[in-house]
């Protein structure tokens, strides 16, 4: 856009005492009569125009090929919460899931449209589960992740703080709700590896979970949550409660479990041997599993290819009306 | 106030005659009563009865606050605020654990907004405290055993007598004892106290001004009984912090002490005015508060119904929330509470509606916007090295919004420095040089296409004669009169007369500087005659207490003489009398009334023999008047002896007299002398037009501001004036409303007071009547209109009764002008049209006579001219010259108006797009109470990521240059008319707050959530979701103010895109400390954020759809419905702005040349 300071400062400037101002620096002056060098951007039609061409341009194509790499990926995902009750149970999941004297083991198949490409992601899904509420973000004590028992400062792990009066490491909400359904994939009769390693941020494992904590007094109390730990192998090292300790945005959410590291035949049909051990019956939520291959742009979501096409044609189309607009209307 | 009781009562003479006298009279009624009652132990302190007494030391501390009250007082200061107060609730109950946050992260911000403001009033404070030591700590000689030794000035005490040397300031007021003149006189500046820079002379009483070493004060001794302090100004003798000049010494007891004195008691803050834009800002503060209430209470409804749900019938629902062992901030048993806590909770969480920091950021940009003012060099004048000058910030706004200018004339418009031009001696009038009127006139008919400087060429044309240089003050040129040679006029006696009546009969005090003679004198009129008086030979050199002595010119030699006359008595000048005289004994041993005043009372009292000459006077006064002169007519009597000691002995009594009435019994004695005058003739004084004054006020007008012109003078004079000053022009009609018709005259001589002012009211009710006919008679023809009305008709067009249809026709007028119009109707007219119309406005002034005005007004303007500081110490914005106005409004008030309300708008917008994307959050966190942002985040926005580039935009922006806001003046209305800070603004403001808000959750939420956002298959967490929204936020508000701003300087630049570059660094130093302190925020931008491509991808599409809205809101508007600063700059930008004023003169200028050419045919 254009910029007409310098000249018009320098009418200003002249014809004015020279003695006023001499002791003070040119570029002092001018700040001080507000007449800097300026950059003063008109929306005149042309900018308006070239403007919104401009987003389109450059939003169409930025839509597509996010489009098309959200396209590329190939992802199944399968509900399995209401498939893995038995028939009898139907009518009172949560009796059933409570019942810990039931196997929960499981089988599901899974049908591979589309060739998919190592590494495959295995994703468990949860919906309606609030990892965000207030009460329940907040019981947690940092500290004690990293320091274990010599840290005591734990009321906000209330009230998952002490069992039988000694303190449960890791303590809170969120460890103690750990979830702990379990899957096994089969191909072709012969099981496929799932990598359950590096799954958590690098930065959690090796900043935020001591390395010489050792889960202590877990899971003992009358009232059991999730899953349990094994308390011989330090915290930074359970990687599945580190992905479960990172709590979710919104109630509907992802969560890594595992990587196969291995590509997957269109056609082929895995089976998932899965142990349905997590309670989300009593509050309605599903749960699923999801296998997903990635992309530069991570995994498929068409939502961001789609809003950048629309906003782009949404500007090359304002921009038309606003050229009609303009030529019908002749100042 | 301790007196309030003597006010309006002036007791000045009372102490100078019935103080110390030690035969008391009879008639000291009201000493010892209520608030007369303070007793002054003259040079004995250590009385018993004194110490009794305990009068207050004399230790003078100004400042607001001492290191002790401070902090409590300062912080009880800022709490007053609503707001601050509410953020203070919040950090004390972010302690507990209703709080969303931690306590620190509301605690910071809140610390460093307060802190700042409290830092100011320390500042300020302490400037204040530095002076006050300075003051405490002078000395001064004081007479303690029996010798003067010097003292600290704190140390005086009430009864001391203390030495005060020339040029030396008075440490207390003080009653004057004795000086180093004989007669005991003293000449006192007090341009500290009203800045007036003029002498004022004080006498000692006879009795005490023998008083003169130190031996003669060891037997001295003396009870003084005066008013108890109080803050009339002018009633007491001498006062702290007034000078000693022209006398080398003086010797006074101290009287009042400390904050007892004058200045003291006078120094109290003038009445703090709000603009309108503050006052509407909190009704905006009010909607947030009730927005924030309600979605507090939608929050916590859902939350409530939420948690009563997860146990029921024994069942848990949400198991993992532990319902059955829970506080009762979530206790489903007892839901209502936990739903009324939350909505505690949801009042802090969504505080960020509010914005902190809104009014600490205002104050700062109103503090900077007065130092432009302050600065700027084109509202600086260097004849009187005087910039202009913002007393108070906080109006700044207000000077664009103006829509009624209410003007004093003398001094305002017009340079207060009177020349004396003509004048009508004994019916002949003398005097050639030609008045500004004139003069333009004749310059304008050879060039007509010239709109030059009026005064610039004064010298060149219509003066035929050799002039020597130019002497101020005076201007008249007739060679049958100067150097002498009136006395072969026609009637030289007369002449004669006439100039002695001019070189004595005043007040001024010649100051002999190197054979030079100057006078100092309390108006400029009063100098103009003395200073003519001078030139034409009677040259006043001398004033004692007694006589007045000249050099005069003798009328039969030829030579020059002495002359000594011995003065009796000065009978005042007042604004009531209107009128002064003086009682002289000449050398020849006559008694004299040498009287001069306005030709309204002069001419009743001339005696039968002395009107020879008055057809041909009045003539010439009223040609005078229609040239825009000030006219006074001269007059004088001889007095008899008998008369003369009869009068005298009344007068004296009236004088001491110590009732109530003490004013109308010296009136009324001075009306008994001065009567059967002989007329001699009449003075014509020009007062000059300011420079640039016509340009000025075309220009105002042209803005659409109304302007109302309030003076002292007579109707003609007054018209005249506003021809000269293009208020008035060819084709306006004039509505004139005045009492001088013969039905009225016919009542005044029966006097009949109750007639009168019946009949007044009923001929002004009839003229306001027509004249309202006649304008909507003119309604379709366009023909402006302007009302004249003279001070006593408006004296009855204010009454309640015809206040309203008065204002009803004003308004409706171009121009008004009010003649003959008193201080207090100055003030009832601005607060009719303030009241009336509900309008903005402005009063301009430079007297004293102006300050009631000045205060009444929205917004009071100083022209700090020659009449004092008075009018410039009572204003909130101080100029040198009128013509400064147009700049200070057109250019000053319109970018204020506009920084202040964008900044205001822009405020709003940019708390509530953050803090509903917070509610959003809510809305899918079952109202938990659970931020979407780390604490620090949230606490850093308003001060750190989101303030520098508002302030930014508070004190630099211009929508379009100070050239162009002048040239097209009609850009002002779109203050007046507060197009930029309505209502549908306001609120379409905050609706592209919501919408920002919705954009930003959505687009980002459905664009990064469920599936992996990189490609190493890690899935958006809680974390990286705040960071995304909190990062497309910063860029949506921060490009939202460069899409807003039209001014960018590279101080925008670095502010805007600082503050977006600031949240990164921001992001990865918090990020990179331990993970106790830096929590959801670490590494969060380098490990998880900055490697992702989808980040940044959403983070675009949050931005520019965020920004679209308003970008194609105003891409329409500019173009198809532009407003006029739009247009402007369209036409800046396409080139067709050129720099060339144009040819062409303004119509009010042609129109003034046309009156002009129909005056001079006329004549």
């Amino acid at each position: 856009m254009d910029a007409d300071g310098g000249s018009a400062s320098a009418v200003g400037i002249e014809g004015r005492p020279v003695s006023l101002h001499s002791g003070q620096p040119r570029a002092l002056y001018q700040f001080t009569q507000q007449n800097l060098p300026a950059c003063k951007p008109v929306l005149t039609p042309g900018w308006v125009i070239a403007t919104f061409l401009l987003i389109g341009a450059i939003f169409i194509p930025v839509g597509f090929v996010s489009l098309h790499a959200s396209q590329n990926v190939v992802e199944i995902v399968v509900r399995y919460d209401a498939e893995c009750i038995p028939e009898e149970y139907q009518s009172n999941k949560v009796a059933y899931i409570r019942d810990s004297s039931i196997p929960k083991n499981c089988t599901r198949y899974l049908k591979v449209h589309k060739h998919m490409k190592a590494p495959i992601y295995v994703y468990y899904q949860l919906d309606n589960f609030y990892q965000n509420h207030r009460r329940y973000v907040k019981s947690r004590s940092d500290q004690q992740l990293l320091h274990g028992l010599k840290y005591n400062e734990t009321s906000s792990c209330k009230p998952e703080q002490l069992n039988n009066g000694l303190p449960i490491v890791p303590c809170g909400l969120i460890a103690w709700s750990l979830f702990n359904d379990t899957f096994n994939f089969v191909r072709r009769s012969e099981e496929m590896k799932i990598n359950r390693k590096n799954i958590a941020w690098k930065s959690d494992r090796d900043h935020k979970f001591g390395k010489e904590v050792y889960p202590f007094n877990f899971q003992n109390g009358t009232l059991i949550g999730g899953g349990k730990l094994d308390p011989r192998i330090p915290l930074s090292d359970q990687e599945d409660l580190i992905v479960w300790m990172r709590t979710a945005a919104l109630p509907s959410f992802r969560k890594l479990y595992g990587r196969i590291e291995e590509d997957i035949e269109a056609d082929d049909v895995i089976v998932v041997h899965l142990s349905n051990n997590y309670n989300t019956y009593s509050f309605g939520g599903k749960k699923k599993l999801v296998l997903s291959t990635s992309s530069w742009l991570g995994g498929k979501n068409n939502f961001l290819g789609i809003a950048y096409i629309f906003v782009g044609s949404s500007c090359i189309l304002t921009s038309f009306v606003f050229m009609l607009l303009h030529v019908k209307n002749p100042r | 106030m301790v007196g309030g009781t003597g006010r309006g009562i002036r007791f000045s003479k009372l102490y100078s005659f019935s103080c110390v006298r030690s035969s008391f009279r009879e008639d000291r009624s009201q000493i010892g009563q209520k608030g007369y009652t303070r007793v002054v132990h003259c040079n004995d302190p250590d009385d018993p009865e004194a110490v009794q007494l305990n009068y207050r030391g004399n230790y003078v501390s100004t400042t607001k606050y001492t290191a002790v009250n401070f902090l409590p007082k300062s912080l009880f200061e800022q709490f007053r605020r609503v707001a601050n107060i509410y953020f203070l609730v919040v950090a004390c109950v972010s302690f507990s654990p209703l709080a969303p946050y931690s306590a620190l992260s509301v605690l910071a911000p809140l610390l460093v907004v307060i802190g700042a403001t409290m830092a100011k009033e320390a500042v300020e404070d302490w400037r204040r405290r530095k002076q006050d030591i300075e003051a405490n700590n002078r000395r001064v000689q004081v007479y303690r055993n029996n010798s003067f030794c010097k003292a600290k000035w704190k140390d005086l005490r009430v009864g001391d007598i203390v030495k005060v040397d020339k040029d030396e300031f008075f440490p207390a007021d003080l009653f004057l004892l004795s000086s180093s003149y004989e007669d005991g006189i003293c000449y006192v500046e007090t341009m500290n106290l009203d800045g007036e820079t003029n002498l004022k002379l004080k006498h000692a009483l006879e009795e005490t001004s023998s008083l003169q070493d130190e031996k003669s004060f060891q037997q001295f001794k003396a009870v003084i009984q005066c008013e108890d302090p109080n803050e009339d100004l002018y009633s007491f003798i001498l006062l702290r912090d007034s000078k000693l000049r022209n006398t080398d010494y003086i010797h006074g007891v101290v009287i009042f002490t400390g904050h007892d004195t004058k200045v003291m008691q006078n120094a109290t803050d003038p009445p703090s005015k709000r603009s309108k834009i503050e006052r509407r800002m909190d009704k905006i503060v009010y909607i947030l508060f009730s927005t924030l209430v309600l979605i507090s209470f939608i929050g916590s409804v859902f939350f409530g119904t939420e948690t009563r749900k997860d146990i029921s019938g024994g069942k848990y629902r949400r198991w993992y929330l532990r319902p059955d062992d829970t506080t009762v901030f979530y206790d489903p048993q007892r839901p209502v509470l936990a739903a009324f806590l939350h909505f505690l909770t949801g009042l802090m969480l969504y505080g960020y509606l509010i914005p902190i920091s809104l009014y600490v950021s205002i104050e700062i940009v109103k503090v900077l916007q007065s130092i432009f003012i302050n600065q700027d060099q084109d509202m600086y004048y260097e004849e009187t090295d005087k910039p202009a000058h913002a007393r108070t910030s906080n109006l700044n706004e207000e000077l664009g919004q103006i829509d009624t200018i209410l003007s004093d004339k003398t001094g305002t418009l017009t340079c207060n420095s009177m020349e004396f031009v003509k004048c009508s001696i004994a019916g002949t009038a003398y005097g050639r040089g030609m008045t500004e009127v004139e003069r333009a006139l004749a310059r304008r008919n050879d060039r007509p296409h010239e709109v030059g400087d009026a005064s610039s060429d004064l010298l060149g044309d219509g003066d035929e004669m050799d002039l020597g240089k130019p002497i101020k003050g005076f201007n008249f040129r007739d060679e049958r009169i100067m150097h002498g040679r009136w006395v072969n006029e026609p009637h030289a006696d007369a002449i004669q007369k006439f100039f002695r009546v001019l070189a004595i009969c005043h007040t001024a005090i010649p100051d002999i500087n190197e054979g030079e003679i100057s006078y100092e004198a309390e108006s400029p009129d009063e100098a103009a005659f003395v200073i003519a008086a001078r030139e034409l030979g009677f040259e006043f050199f001398s004033r004692k207490q007694t006589c007045i002595s000249l050099h005069e010119l003798d009328h039969e030699s030829g030579g020059k003489v002495d002359r000594t006359y011995k003065l009796l008595h000065v009978l005042e000048f007042k604004s009531s009398r209107k009128r002064m005289s003086v009682i002289v004994r000449n050398p020849e041993n006559q008694l004299l009334l040498l009287s001069k005043g306005a030709d309204s009372v002069m001419f009743e009292r001339l005696s039968k023999e002395g009107r020879m000459f008055e057809a041909q006077t009045r003539e010439h006064i009223r040609n005078y008047a229609e040239a825009g002169l000030r006219t006074l007519v001269l007059a004088y009597r001889d007095l008899d002896e008998e008369e003369y000691k009869a009068w005298e002995e009344e007068f004296s009594r009236a004088k001491t007299s110590v009732a109530a009435d003490h004013d109308a019994l010296v009136d009324a004695a001075c009306d008994k002398i001065e009567r059967d005058l002989i007329l001699l003739g009449a003075t014509a004084v020009e007062d000059k037009l300011q420079k640039g004054v016509p340009e000025c006020i075309d220009r105002l007008a042209q803005a659409g501001i109304k302007i109302w012109v309030l003076t002292g003078d007579k109707m003609e004079t007054a018209i005249n004036i506003g021809y000269a000053c293009s208020l008035l022009r060819q084709g306006m009609k004039q509505i004139v409303i005045t009492l001088d018709s013969q039905d009225i005259d016919v009542l005044r001589k029966q006097g009949d007071k109750e007639a009168i002012a019946k009949a007044s009211c009923e001929s002004i009710r009839k003229q306001i009547r027509e004249g309202k006919s006649q304008l909507i008679s003119a309604k379709e023809n366009s023909v402006s209109f302007a009302l004249i009305i003279d001070g006593e008709s408006l004296s009855f067009a204010l009454n309640k009764n015809l206040e309203k249809s008065f204002l009803e026709l004003a308004i409706d007028c171009a121009s008004v002008i009010c003649c003959r119009s008193s201080p207090k109707q100055k003030a009832l007219v601005t607060r009719l049209v303030k009241m009336g119309t509900g309008e903005t406005t402005l009063a301009i002034g430079d007297g004293a006579n102006d300050v009631g005005m000045l205060q009444e007004a929205d917004i009071g303007v100083g022209v700090s001219g020659v009449e004092g500081m008075q009018a410039v110490m009572s204003s909130d914005f101080a100029i040198a010259q009128f013509r400064f106005l147009e700049r200070l409004l057109l250019v000053h008030g319109h970018w204020c108006y506009r920084r202040i309300s964008m900044m205001i708008c822009y405020f709003f917008y940019k708390n509530i797009a953050f803090g509903f994307t917070l509610f959003w959050f809510e809305a899918y966190a079952s109202f938990s109470g659970q931020p979407a942002y780390n604490d620090w985040y949230m606490s850093f926005y308003n001060v750190f990521f989101t303030s520098l580039p508002v302030i930014a935009l508070g004190v630099f922006d211009q929508d379009v240059s100070a050239r162009l806001c002048l040239k097209y003046p009609l850009l002002y209305q779109e203050g007046v008319q507060n197009i930029l800070f309505s209502w549908p603004r306001i609120l379409g403001w905050m609706s592209n707050g919501v919408i920002s808000s919705i954009i930003i959750f959505f687009f980002t939420t459905k664009s990064i959530i469920p599936q992996a956002f990189r490609r190493d298959g890690q899935v958006t967490d809680f974390e990286v979701l705040g960071a995304t929204m909190y990062t497309s936020v910063v860029w949506a508000v921060n490009c939202q103010i460069a899409l807003s701003i039209n001014y960018f300087t590279w101080i925008q630049h670095f502010f805007i895109w600082g503050s977006i570059i600031f949240w990164y660094i921001f992001l990865v130093i918090y990020g990179s400390l331990s993970p106790t302190v830096s929590t959801t925020a670490y590494r969060v931008l380098v490990e998880a954020c900055a490697p992702s491509v989808l980040y940044w991808l959403a983070t675009l599409l949050g931005v520019i759809s965020t920004l679209l809205p308003y970008f194609s809101y105003r891409a329409f508007q500019t173009r198809f419905r532009p407003l006029y600063h739009d247009i402007i700059q369209q036409k800046r930008s396409e080139g067709l702005e050129t720099d060339d004023t144009p040819n062409e003169l303004p119509h009010r200028v042609r129109d003034k040349i046309q009156h002009l050419k129909m005056g001079l045919r006329r004549s």
